[in-house]
């Protein structure tokens, strides 16, 4: 038996994109046991509820995180809908779909790229963001915003997107797929890309379903879960499959999320097709919230848990969130026991950790 | 092989124009619905007030008898409810953003002269208004009681 030691790792990293503490305890080159430690950048969101109306937290729960902005927000104004019984138009249902999905596909690409990087592939990496790019610019065309979306209200949605920007984001979603096919070789079949990822970092199939991992972590170990399967939004009229993997290996993950990309492609072309013509893009909504409703949707990262309650006042009894990166946490504590220490970086970034989000 | 196997690809890249662009020499161009910034059209605004409440950041200030309006650039999220609130339509969005600056400054709207002696003159006239009211009310009241007190006697 080796000597053990205690390695600091985090939460200032060259890999992380964000902030989080691993204690690793390591016996020579490899980990023991991961304890993990957050709460550098807690920012107390959910608490502002006594400080803004209803209304105003629209634009707070969207700042929860800035890449899943705009589910954020979309969720928060749900969880507040159902509270109201109300329906919202089918033309906002359909245009909250096509965002969220290009929120994913932008999330996604982030992601591979990050990834790239950090298994030292500089190129690929820089070509994920370029092709990100093209997206991100599809998003300020039709929102206004490229990270922050701010087109959720409670009742529907602010802006439409007319005809004219469907059919741009219809050629732009062409191009982006010819560039992604490119990058998809490469993550897909190159040599060096696999012999990093393969075999690294198992969850398998029964400690991913434990722990009570979410999004593409459960998928690559097999578990089909996809929480768009619920049939929220427009999502009842889409027709599509959850893209599953048995390996449960950082290769698993790499492709699930790949996958996911084109699988959103394809959603948003079936949505541009079924979009019911123009019509009003909200429900007026009358008096404060008064009851209380969970709601459950699909982040690039997971599953997301809104829960809001109100008793018939501007101001909000309580709201929380649930964010897909603390349900998957302890997976990646599980992942990390037994691994080699030079795996860490990349086994931190395969949970794609968003810790704004969970920190809120 | 794998060597051949990005040729083609590294060959492209070669001979493709870039893809970043040189800023500032080639300036950007901002979408229409870019949130850049809140404009406003001050002489229409009627300082009722619902935009300082509506903003969620606290970004602005108003002034009813100043006839000011005031915001705090740096502070605003550029999230556009205040322009979805105001009831006279007199913000707007703006494209271009926000120049960075060293520390956080506000910004004073004020109405123009002669919008303000407008307003001061519909206010004198209104009051004007209410006092003939007023006096003829009074005038009536003391009417209606010396009637009274002389059916009295
Ligand atoms: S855009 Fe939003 S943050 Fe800025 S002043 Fe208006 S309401 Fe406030
Ligand atoms: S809501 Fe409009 S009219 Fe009212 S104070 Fe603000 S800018 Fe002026």
């Amino acid at each position: 038996m080796g000597k053990r030691s205690i390695i600091p790792y985090g939460p200032q990293h060259p890999v992380l994109p964000e902030p989080i503490h691993i204690d690793l305890v390591i016996e020579d080159e490899r980990i023991i046991e991961a304890i993990p430690s957050v709460g550098f950048i807690h920012r107390g969101l959910e608490s502002l509820v006594d400080k803004r109306d209803f209304n105003q937290l629209v634009y707070v729960v969207e700042r929860t995180c800035g890449i899943c902005s705009f589910q954020h927000g979309m969720g928060y104004c749900e969880a507040v809908e159902s509270v109201f019984g109300v329906e919202i138009p089918d033309r906002a249902k359909f245009l909250r779909t096509i965002w969220s999905e290009m929120s994913r596909i932008h999330s996604h690409l982030l992601w591979l790229g990050l990834l790239a990087d950090g298994f030292g592939y500089e190129n690929l990496f820089y070509q994920c963001w370029r092709i990100r790019e093209r997206v991100l610019d599809l998003i300020e065309l039709t929102t206004g915003g490229r990270v922050i979306f701010s087109v959720n209200k409670i009742g529907g949605v602010l802006k439409d997107i007319p005809e004219d920007q469907l059919r741009h984001i219809l050629s732009e979603l062409d191009a982006i797929e010819a560039d992604l096919n490119v990058i998809k070789k490469t993550f897909i079949e190159d040599y060096t890309v696999q012999s990093r990822l393969r075999g690294i970092g198992i969850l398998t199939r029964e400690q991913a379903h434990d722990l009570g991992c979410a999004g593409p972590v459960a998928r690559a170990s097999g578990i089909k879960a996809d929480m768009r399967k619920r049939g929220y939004d427009a999502y009842p009229h889409l027709d599509f499959e959850p893209i599953v993997s048995n390996a449960g290996d950082s290769y698993a993950r790499c492709y699930c999320r790949l996958m996911e990309v084109f699988q959103s492609i394809d959603l948003i072309r079936q949505a541009i097709g079924k979009i019911p013509g123009e019509s009003d893009l909200s429900v007026a909504i009358k008096g404060n919230p008064d009851g209380e409703a969970f709601f459950r949707c699909e982040q690039p990262r997971g599953e997301a848990v809104y829960y809001v309650k109100g008793s018939g006042k501007t101001f909000l009894d309580r709201f929380r969130v649930r964010t897909p990166t603390f349900a998957n946490l302890p997976g990646l504590c599980e992942m990390l026991a037994g691994a080699e220490l030079s795996d860490v970086g990349l086994l931190v970034i395969t949970i794609d950790p968003c810790i704004s989000c969970t920190e809120r | 092989m794998s060597v051949l196997k990005y040729a083609p690809e590294a060959l492209k890249n070669l001979f493709r124009a870039p893809v970043t662009t040189s800023y500032p020499a080639k300036p950007f161009e901002y979408k229409e619905r870019t949130r850049g910034r809140i404009d406003i059209s001050i002489d229409d605004c009627i300082g009722c007030g619902l935009c300082t409440r509506a903003c969620p950041s606290s970004a602005l200030s108003v002034d009813k008898n100043a006839g000011t309006w005031t915001i705090n650039r740096f502070d605003c999220i550029a999230c556009g409810y205040c322009v979805e609130k105001c009831p006279k339509k007199c913000l707007t969005m703006e494209q271009n953003y926000q120049e960075p600056g060293g520390e956080k400054q506000s910004v004073t709207y004020q109405k123009s002269p002669e919008v303000m002696a407008e307003e001061a003159r519909k206010r004198e006239e209104a009051a004007a208004k209410a006092a003939a009211a007023k006096a003829a009310m009074e005038a009536k009241k003391a009417a209606e009681a010396a009637a009274a007190g002389g059916e009295e006697k």
